[in-house]
């Protein structure tokens, strides 16, 4: 199997967070590099989906739909990075 | 807000009484991956294991060859919901490996190339349970399958026969592999339906 | 990029048409959709009487406001959900759908006076977003210039023909890898990097560039327009992909 990147991700992430952050700026935890979240490596697969820094492979973010709830690690991303709403929004 | 699709059934395989609750029988063989695929070589291939007192007993590619490699026929069954059922499959049990092991740990957890973990009761890796697999369906495991050598332990979901095998650390405690942290459950015995936490 | 929030809606199927021999274009009437950018994708998921529920993303081919989305769907064989769009359902049907979703993967149009010209690369069902940012540049005041090359397997596997026929104001040229039509110069074939280069806006006109397509074809055409000389900030990309 290929991988995809973090545009496959953006409605499970909107589950999350209640809104499309596929804009929003990830550093890395492991290296330090900063990705928008849609340019991200994901690997989807029914047991879940792991996203990866594209330059060094670290997982960023680990999310998993069990029978009774969605299980998230974001441990691997430092920091997220999402423009502020815009007035009114 | 939810309702039925009629019609909509899935690519769900055959229910089978053979099977596990919960799963389906399928013809081919999916490839699930949670990182890029390791390209291993035989010539640089080893396997360690490594004890609770960090004493280490590592096996080359011709040292595993030389402990013999023997035919299983076995079904597997993973926590995705699909079953193959008389797999035919070629490896060295992990009882010829432990069999110079001194060890009183109950647990081991699998380290892979690529980073992958899962943990194991050693129980579940001894007397004729477990194997180190290179060969399945007639020819050796391809890279995308695990190849050149994984993990094999068929009585358990299939997330625990750790593609890319290079070696087993003993543990006192069952500490978590990689989707035991992310809700999956400890054991994953799928007579039990063991999928999540 | 228009700011529309993500969102559960239902939606009723009001029309189906095959596209191809193995796609269809799915019309559906979802009265809370806020509109769409071009290039927007959704989630759709469908529940089996049992419960079961699988849920895949598809691309729009529709953009702009409006309550109307039209889908083109491809089967993929042994698939989990495409098979049941393109085979099962119907008209008057309801349906689950999540979004818009995307908000990097699109092309509004700019009311700038001299906007950058936009290069688009689709492989095979890739063309779904690009043809949408194609019609809302046709529909658009917006001033620059478009391209679309499209790599397709045959001329039967052509999604949007007529449509893309008629874009009077984006220039498409298609690459056949498997059989080309009647008369063609071009041998089928893979895409070359030597057409790439010829077909492509190039990197001294600093084009805005969207390429579409399963993740081999966008990693290979990516790293050609990046040895170009293109930008990397100036390469949006978009991986089309099925999974276990």
């Amino acid at each position: 199997m290929t991988h995809l990147d973090g545009n496959a991700c953006a409605g499970a992430l909107s589950d999350l967070f209640g809104d499309d952050v596929t804009l929003a700026l990830g550093r890395c935890a492991g290296c330090g590099h900063d990705a928008v979240l849609a340019e991200v490596v994901a690997y989807v697969t029914a047991m879940g989906t792991v996203l990866r820094c594209a330059p060094c492979q670290a997982v960023l973010a680990v999310l998993v739909t069990t029978a009774s709830e969605r299980v998230v690690d974001l441990t691997g991303l430092s920091s997220l990075r999402l423009a502020a709403p815009a007035d009114g929004g | 807000m939810s309702f039925i699709n009629s019609g909509f059934t899935g690519r769900r395989g055959r229910r089978d009484e053979r099977l596990p609750p919960g799963q389906t029988l399928v013809e081919d063989w999916p490839v699930l991956s949670a990182g890029p695929t390791p390209q291993v070589s035989t010539a640089d291939w080893t396997f360690t294991i490594t004890t609770e007192d960090g004493a280490e007993h590592r096996w080359t590619w011709d040292d595993l060859t030389a402990l013999g490699i023997e035919d299983v026929t076995t079904d597997i069954h993973c926590v995705t919901h699909w079953s193959k059922l008389a797999m035919p499959w070629r490896g060295v049990p992990l009882d010829a490996f432990f069999a110079d092991v001194d060890t009183s740990a109950d647990y081991a957890m699998a380290h892979c190339h690529g980073g992958y973990t899962t943990n194991v009761p050693l129980e579940d890796l001894l007397d004729g349970k477990a194997w180190v697999a290179v060969e399945a369906e007639g020819e050796p495991l391809t890279p995308e399958h695990g190849g050149p050598a994984r993990l094999l332990v068929p009585h358990l979901y299939f997330w625990k026969s750790a593609k890319w095998l290079r070696g087993l650390q003993l543990m006192p405690d069952n500490d978590p592999g990689f989707w035991e942290q992310h809700g999956y459950h400890l054991r994953g015995d799928p007579w039990q339906e063991e999928r999540y936490w | 990029m228009t700011l529309r929030r993500t969102a559960w809606h239902r939606a009723t199927v009001v029309s189906v048409a095959a596209e191809t021999a193995t796609a269809r274009r799915i019309e559906l009437e979802v009265p809370t959709w806020p509109g769409n950018d071009a290039g927007s994708h959704v989630d759709i998921r469908l529940t089996a009487p049992d419960g079961y529920q699988a849920t895949r993303s598809y691309s729009v081919a529709s953009s702009g406001p409006g309550t109307r989305l039209v889908l083109a769907v491809d089967e993929v064989a042994d698939g989990e959900v495409s098979p049941f769009l393109v085979r099962v359902l119907a008209v008057g049907d309801p349906v689950e759908v999540h979004g818009p979703l995307g908000r990097f993967f699109v092309w509004t149009p700019s009311a700038d006076p001299d906007p950058a010209p936009v290069q688009l690369v689709a492989g095979g069902s890739g063309v779904v977003p690009l043809y949408a940012m194609a019609a809302a540049h046709e529909r658009s005041d917006d001033g620059s210039e478009f391209r679309l090359l499209y790599s397709v397997r045959t001329p039967d596997d052509v999604f949007f023909r007529r449509e893309l026929a008629a874009l009077r104001r984006t220039r498409v040229d298609l690459v056949h890898t498997r059989s080309a039509p009647e008369g063609d110069r071009r041998p089928p074939r893979r895409l070359v990097r030597e057409e790439l280069d010829r077909l492509t806006l190039g990197p001294a006109l600093a084009p805005r560039i969207f390429v579409c397509g399963s993740t081999p074809f966008v990693e290979t055409v990516s790293r050609w327009l990046l040895e170009a000389g293109h930008a990397p900030a100036a390469v949006r990309t978009e991986r089309f992909g099925g999974s276990a």
